[in-house]
């Protein structure tokens, strides 16, 4: 293995036993979800048939939201202690952390969603009337998607005052295509009209993901390092 | 350069004057939407200015981040060159894909405009002034940029009956106006030494953003009337005049608002670099 996969590794699996053991973040984001969720059933009728058309929307805003607690918890961890200083003055990489913290978040985001899919199906009496098979491309890049950006602007937002409430902030504006894009897809999956098709959707979700991981990790090194 | 800046604030003001009388009074009365398309005069204008000043705005934070390594500033330099080269053959090579309505000579413009620009800021302005031209160009965008959003459904009121539409040209400025806004909150909020890398990681991230906000728009809906400068759209030859006097007497009111805001920043660096010394000179005026 590798020296940079190896440090990629080691904050990988230390950022998930953590969180196995304190079950910090995965707590927040399920209870904070599992509020829109009952939240947004208040704001119009979630039986009626025309929930159907708005059920994508609501699906990716819940977890965007909820996506958000737990990335600001993802570099408030390494500010103890100094952990964050170390590894700036330490000779690894800074790719291998960022993209150890990505993964990171991929992963409880992705327990979430796996976790919330059915509650949200039960409360909103889903069904799938498209290809369902499609739902996993659009999950992956979709979560890949709000996960990449999230974790490099938290890491942004770590060195302003009012950290919280900056890392949504500077999300949400440059999310917009990939939010529509994921909001367009499930809907025209779960819908399922025969006339239209999620591809497009797809294909400018992964270009969106391509470029933003492009950027990111040119621009990473920068950022953590910037003084 | 003391006397200039009064000199060109005065002919700005004539310019805008005549400008003003122009698209109110000399230019031709639309046929069927009438004197309100007169707003059309300060709309694009505005957003032309706009865009040109984020265009700009990307390119200076591109400058703050490469100059800080000279590898990759040689590396950004070839970059650019082979872009701008690209950008020049390619609508000629590939002319059955570009949109209806789209001249390849504009793409090529828009090319020669981008390396130039590149090379000029690169030329004229050191890296902390490259910095300084990010915030300024960058603030006064997000004013032209919302004139645009104001006078937008001013005109769609009468014309289209509604304020605002989820139109694909509409949509994009606002969100190119909510990131430009979020970029101004971050350079805010930031602590000092640290803002400009930041920021400037904030700008590329944006810039990167807007290719795909329009055509995930695109796709989505679409409304808005089709441009009717180097677009598919006709327009009165008359109209053309006024309207581009109009953007010139824009640009050198965009170009004295960002000076004025450029000094403004200098000096306000100054201050603070000298305080600063002042303080470290003397421990105790610290303590005043």
């Amino acid at each position: 293995m590798s020296a940079p996969t190896g440090i990629t590794w080691a904050t990988l699996t230390k950022d998930v036993r953590l969180e196995w053991r304190s079950k910090d973040a995965i707590n927040s984001m399920l209870f904070f979800a599992l509020l829109v969720v009952v939240v947004f059933s208040f704001s119009f009728d979630p039986e009626a048939e025309e929930s159907r058309q708005i059920a994508g929307g609501l699906v990716w805003v819940a977890f965007l939201f909820a996506a958000v607690v737990a990335l600001n918890q993802t570099w408030a961890r390494e500010l103890r202690n100094q952990v964050l200083d170390a590894y700036r003055v330490s000779p690894a990489p800074a790719n291998s952390l960022f993209v150890a913290k990505a993964l990171g978040n991929f992963i409880f985001v992705s327990v979430l969603e796996a976790l919330m899919t059915p509650l949200f199906i039960v409360f909103y009496k889903l069904r799938v009337l498209g290809p369902a098979w499609q739902l996993i491309p659009v999950a992956i890049l979709g979560t890949w998607a709000i996960v990449v950006n999230g974790t490099f602007f938290a890491a942004m937002s770590l060195r302003t005052r009012s950290r919280e409430i900056m890392l949504p902030l500077l999300l949400f504006p440059i999310t917009i295509p990939a939010l529509l894009s994921m909001v367009e897809a499930t809907t025209t999956i779960l819908v399922g009209d025969p006339s239209t098709s999620a591809k497009f959707w797809i294909v400018l979700l992964a270009t969106y993901d391509v470029v933003f991981t492009t950027g990111c990790l040119a621009l990473f090194g920068t950022v953590l390092h910037a003084e | 350069m003391k006397k200039a800046f009064p000199i060109l604030g005065l002919l700005t003001a004539a310019l805008l004057s005549y400008a003003l009388y122009q698209a109110l009074v000399v230019a031709p009365t639309e046929q069927t939407m009438g004197d309100v398309q007169r707003i059309f005069y300060y709309h694009v204008p505005s957003a032309w200015t706009a865009f040109l000043l984020f265009f700009i705005n990307f390119l200076a934070s591109i400058q703050y981040l490469v100059r800080r390594d000279q590898k990759t500033d040689t590396i950004a330099n070839w970059v650019v060159i082979a872009l701008g080269v690209l950008v020049c053959i390619a609508p000629y090579a590939f002319r059955t894909l570009l949109p209806a309505g789209v001249y390849p000579s504009s793409v090529v413009t828009t090319g020669i405009a981008f390396v130039g620009l590149y090379f000029l800021i690169k030329r004229l302005f050191s890296e902390q002034q490259t910095d300084m031209l990010a915030l300024t160009t960058a603030e006064v965008g997000v004013v032209f940029c919302t004139v645009v959003l104001v006078t937008g459904p001013l005109w769609a009121r009468p014309v289209w009956g509604i304020w605002w539409t989820w139109d694909v040209r509409l949509t994009s400025t606002l969100v190119l106006w909510l990131i430009y806004v979020s970029y101004l909150v971050l350079r805010r909020f930031s602590s000092s030494g640290q803002t400009p890398v930041l920021a400037a990681a904030l700008a590329v991230f944006g810039a990167l953003d807007v290719p795909l906000v329009y055509f995930s728009i695109w796709f989505f809906r679409t409304q808005h009337p089709q441009p009717v400068v180097g677009g598919g759209g006709s327009i009165d030859p008359r109209m053309l005049r006024v309207l581009l006097i109009n953007w010139v007497a824009f640009l050198c009111f965009a170009f004295l608002v960002c000076w004025s805001r450029y000094r403004l920043e200098r000096t306000k660096r100054e201050v603070e670099e000298t305080q600063a010394l002042e303080a470290l000179l003397e421990p105790r005026s610290a303590l005043r």
